[in-house]
């Protein structure tokens, strides 16, 4: 159960960065490559990623299997988007160039080749700006970065609960299941179907109602330490903006507004080299 | 505001949260589906949203499905994580009528549970998903339909067993005020 990608303490310009920063960038970065497909905005995005990776000092241990699992369910769905739609290539670039033939409606195409390159190119240039936004912003910082860029501090507590509780669930959840495996429930692949649901009721039950249990304790102590009496509150752990702040955030805003402008110049988010 | 989002519904919010994340990693896989598995997660959002309402149910769809998703594979799927969100909405919309809090959770608010729950998970994964997908990511629209009908099956009949086992397990240890009558 420690698969998780969790903050790591270390001092490069990346983690001095205030958290609100590194959120507007992930933010920002994400939605600019999820709405480019130009082919060459991704690939300097992806030089960027790839830099602002290294900068950060992330070693291979840190988010090694983590990145092979992404690897893993990016070659799925690269397969699975040939296996549905071997033409949708085709289909965006209006051209067709056939490299090889394979069997009835699947035909390898330059177009398709192309398309899903782009894919994996999207895949490619998000992954390292996700890693590096866990691993270097400290979590507490980040629920007071999300109540600075205008969210609600409730909710930017809620956050905040979610990140403090969710190893504490995760050990529990590996204790409730090792105490009903010990009284003999079967969670392996041995067990049939509706057995494995059964068992995973066993273990869901007293995991919620302990967590319910947790919910009460926790808000009356909030509830009793004030919690909401005012419209604001300040944080413990909120790094003010310095210069480097303010430079990364003005690379930010340009260099999205220019991908975005260079995309869509093009006539459509599709860069085609084929035409 | 204050009212529907209380310092309850915070904690509820990041507890939940934090539920949905460690659940993530638990899946049922389908024996005779190769690549396909069940999400005890779907039960628990679910129970959640009915429990504390459509506030509480989006925010842990959201967030439970983006933290879940960056941290657990590094990598966010953003066309996935609103349907969650809507998912939780809608049915922390009939929160109050599942009665689950005060023991009234039995026989019609039951069926009323899952009536909601299968039209909700079929608005998020055969209508809201796709579409975001296609509009997002230009993905293949048989292949995103295909995916998101698999996704309605799975998460309504997790939600159908498990998470109407939860709400009747919490309204038998809740059922406190049920005992009490209105006097008219």
């Amino acid at each position: 159960m420690s698969r998780v990608l969790s903050y790591v303490e270390k001092d490069t310009w990346i983690h001095r960065l205030s958290g609100v920063t590194k959120l507007v960038f992930f933010l920002l970065w994400s939605v600019t490559s999820m709405i480019t497909y130009d082919t060459r905005v991704l690939l300097v995005m992806l030089v960027f990623s790839l830099w602002i990776f290294k900068a950060s000092k992330t070693s291979w241990k840190q988010v090694g299997s983590v990145f092979k699992f992404i690897m893993f369910f990016l070659f799925l769905n690269v397969l699975a988007i040939y296996v549905f739609s071997p033409d949708q290539g085709v289909k965006i670039y209006g051209t067709k160039h056939v490299l090889a033939h394979l069997a009835g409606n699947y035909d390898i195409t330059k177009e398709q080749i192309f398309y899903e390159l782009n894919v994996v190119l999207k895949y490619f240039t998000v992954i390292p700006a996700v890693l590096m936004f866990i691993v270097t912003t400290d979590p507490s910082e980040f629920a007071a970065s999300l109540n600075k860029i205008g969210v609600s501090y409730y909710i930017g507590y809620s956050v905040a609960i979610a990140l403090r509780y969710i190893p504490d669930v995760q050990d529990d959840y590996a204790k409730i299941k090792r105490a009903q495996e010990a009284r003999g429930i079967e969670m392996s692949k041995k067990a049939k179907f509706m057995d494995r649901i059964k068992s995973t009721a066993a273990i869901l039950f007293p995991l919620i109602f302990s967590s319910m249990d947790r919910i009460d304790v926790v808000s009356n102590a909030m509830q009793l330490r004030g919690f909401g009496k005012n419209k604001s509150r300040t944080w413990y752990s909120a790094k003010p903006l310095k210069r480097n702040d303010r430079l990364t955030l003005a690379f930010t805003v340009i260099f999205c507004a220019a991908a975005l402008i260079i995309t869509f110049t093009n006539g459509g988010r599709f860069f085609n080299p084929f035409t | 505001m204050k009212k529907s989002f209380g310092v309850k519904e915070v904690v509820a919010a990041g507890i939940g949260t934090a539920l949905f994340v460690a659940l993530t990693q638990v899946q049922i896989p389908i024996a005779f589906i190769p690549n396909t598995s069940l999400q005890p997660r779907a039960a628990l959002l679910a129970f959640f949203a009915a429990v504390y309402g459509p506030v509480v149910g989006g925010i842990i769809g959201l967030l439970g499905h983006a933290l879940g998703d960056a941290l657990i594979y590094g990598s966010v799927w953003w066309s996935w994580v609103f349907p969650d969100a809507l998912f939780g909405i809608i049915v922390g919309l009939f929160a109050g009528k599942f009665q689950m809090k005060n023991g009234g959770f039995a026989g019609k608010t039951v069926a009323l549970f899952n009536v909601v729950q299968i039209v909700a998970n079929a608005l998020a994964w055969v209508l809201l998903a796709p579409v975001l997908d296609i509009v997002i990511y230009a993905e293949p629209a048989n292949k995103v339909f295909v995916q998101g009908v698999s996704a309605l099956i799975g998460n309504a009949v997790v939600v159908a067993i498990l998470g109407t086992l939860i709400g009747l397990g919490f309204t038998k240890i809740g059922a406190k005020s049920a005992s009490l009558t209105e006097e008219d």
